[in-house]
């Protein structure tokens, strides 16, 4: 049990401190770095409890991917720049009051699960009966979502699609006078459209373009 | 005392594991410049040792008495983490490649999604350094490889898919064994042929070496490093190699399992069975870095999202509907 607490303490100061560091640091890359740390901490503390798949799972997405693309906005466009402006002007103190609102709101949300969540008796028991079956973390997660959810889990990758369809409907145009490489029409030429053999004559030479 | 004892054992277990495979890192350049030699009718490296073997050690060497230079306008915490993070993940995948069904150091439930997590995380090392090396080369470089990798990665993780739907099992011990009576080399050839080549590209080897192409970017996101911590990178991407073989070696080949399930060929250890795959497959790789010629980058990436993504969807579908039908989905 002892070791158990000093892992989860560690993971969950490291997790906190990162967090913090997200948005004290200057530095818009070293943000991005500390929110990956905040990541891998997270997902190890959801290995720690059993949740090893959404571990892996929010390794995979949020570190692999998600993580990978916000660093590589941040580097390319000049965010650094627009970051220290806000420091530096007075006009910060302005979002002071949202932000003070907005975690004022989240935080009384996250009081009023974990009060529903404990004055629930029946989640105990289905948390007792899960780990009385030898049942893998995945296998169950697999079983609840594809049968009890399978609705609202279609409807969120449906969401999500058209998110990205929009995206790209947004930001795709057609540029005139792009040359572009046709595998098809490159593999497809034969010899005899290709080359032309042609009787030059001394002191004449020929005409090729026409 | 008592939890002393345990982590001691583990420690022991541990340097067993990553002794080897460092060794065998340092031998598989070797193996690898004397394959790309050959192909060429050359000779590679022949002096040091017999056949060239020591050739690594003395490259080593080499390295470890060099001056680490660390430019003066770079981000210099985390142009040092760079190459540590490259080797640190490169190596810690291995805890959980099972040796034999009870060779293994972590046999974890979800073994194959954290092979996958630790070989995604692997384009940090990459990004880290040539940005922090604050020069147009290496930024270049760390651009090309995030996207090429982040890329990749997609066709990776549906084709290890197309493997769990035939295993039911995320525990690559599970994977191996369900191998037994036929390797998924054979019912899912095309889906090996794509996850070698998206191999090479995730190992940013030739012919989708862009991160490092040295006619366009000197050596890409190396540029700026030098002595122990460039050998570091090296280190780190042949490890990587290494752990994408073993991959392919455990996902399609039968990992330590045995060709033929008959008596002489069992009696082989199942470390020296999944060692030999291994090879066969690092030796495809350094055949291929000599044979083909470098892609463009609009090519890789069409590769990656019109080629490769769609054709491992629809084998999705394909495998997930013939097990359907035949009732051979496996249920436990």
């Amino acid at each position: 049990m002892i070791a158990h607490a000093i892992f989860f303490y560690t993971f969950s100061i490291i997790a906190v401190v990162s967090a913090i560091m997200v948005t004290a640091s200057k530095n818009t890359v070293h943000s991005v770095f500390f929110l990956i740390l905040d990541f891998i901490s997270i997902s190890c503390l959801f290995i720690m409890i059993g949740a090893e798949f959404l571990g892996m799972i929010m390794l995979i997405v949020y570190v692999g991917a998600v993580a990978v693309l916000f660093l590589f906005v941040v580097m390319m466009l000049n965010v650094a720049q627009q970051k220290n402006q806000w420091f530096a002007g007075q006009q910060s103190s302005r979002h002071i009051p949202i932000g003070l609102i907005i975690s004022t709101l989240i935080f009384v949300e996250v009081i009023i699960v974990i009060g529903g969540w404990k004055y629930k008796p029946e989640i105990f028991d289905i948390n007792n009966s899960i780990s009385q079956v030898s049942i893998s973390n995945t296998h169950s997660l697999g079983q609840i979502l594809y049968t009890d959810y399978i609705h609202v889990f279609q409807i969120s990758g449906m969401i999500l699609l058209v998110a990205m369809v929009g995206a790209i409907v947004l930001t795709f145009r057609q540029r005139s006078g792009v040359k572009r490489q046709s595998y098809i029409k490159q593999i497809s030429r034969e010899r005899a459209e290709g080359v032309e053999v042609l009787e030059v004559q001394s002191n004449k030479g020929v005409k090729l373009d026409d | 005392m008592e939890y002393l004892n345990i982590v001691f054992q583990e420690v022991y277990k541990i340097l067993f594991l990553l002794v080897p495979v460092l060794v065998s890192v340092a031998m598989v350049v070797w193996l690898d410049r004397r394959v790309w030699a050959f192909v060429q009718k050359r000779q590679g490296p022949n002096v040091v040792g017999p056949f060239g073997l020591l050739q690594s050690l003395a490259d080593a060497l080499k390295y470890i008495f060099k001056e680490i230079i660390i430019p003066s306008s770079s981000n210099k915490v985390i142009f040092i983490l760079a190459p540590i993070v490259t080797m640190t993940l490169a190596l810690i995948a291995w805890a959980v490649i099972p040796f034999s069904a009870t060779q293994v150091l972590a046999d974890i439930n979800v073994g194959i999604l954290y092979l996958f997590a630790v070989s995604s995380l692997g384009v940090y090392g990459i990004i880290m350094g040539g940005w922090a090396s604050n020069s147009k080369y290496p930024f270049l470089g760390a651009i090309r490889s995030a996207a090429q990798m982040v890329s990749y990665e997609v066709s990776i993780g549906v084709i290890i898919i197309n493997v769990l739907l035939c295993v039911g099992s995320l525990n690559l011990n599970d994977i191996v064994i369900a191998q037994q009576n036929m390797w998924f080399v054979i019912p899912l050839f095309p889906m090996f042929v794509i996850f070698f080549i998206s191999a090479l590209a995730e190992t940013n080897r030739p012919p989708f070496d862009l991160p490092e192409a040295e006619a366009e970017l000197v050596a890409g996101y190396q540029t700026e490093y030098s002595g122990m911590m460039y050998a570091m990178f090296w280190l780190g991407e042949y490890a990587n190699i290494l752990l994408m073989c073993a991959m392919g070696a455990i996902l399609f080949l039968g990992g330590w399992m045995s060709p033929i399930d008959v008596y002489p060929f069992t009696l082989v250890p199942g470390a020296i069975w999944l060692i030999l795959k291994i090879l066969l497959l690092f030796i495809l790789f350094a055949l291929v870095k000599a044979i083909v010629p470098r892609y463009r980058y609009d090519q890789l990436m069409r590769l990656g999202w019109k080629v490769f993504l769609p054709l491992s969807l629809i084998w999705v579908v394909l495998t997930a509907s013939y097990l359907f039908y035949f009732n051979l989905l496996p249920v436990n």
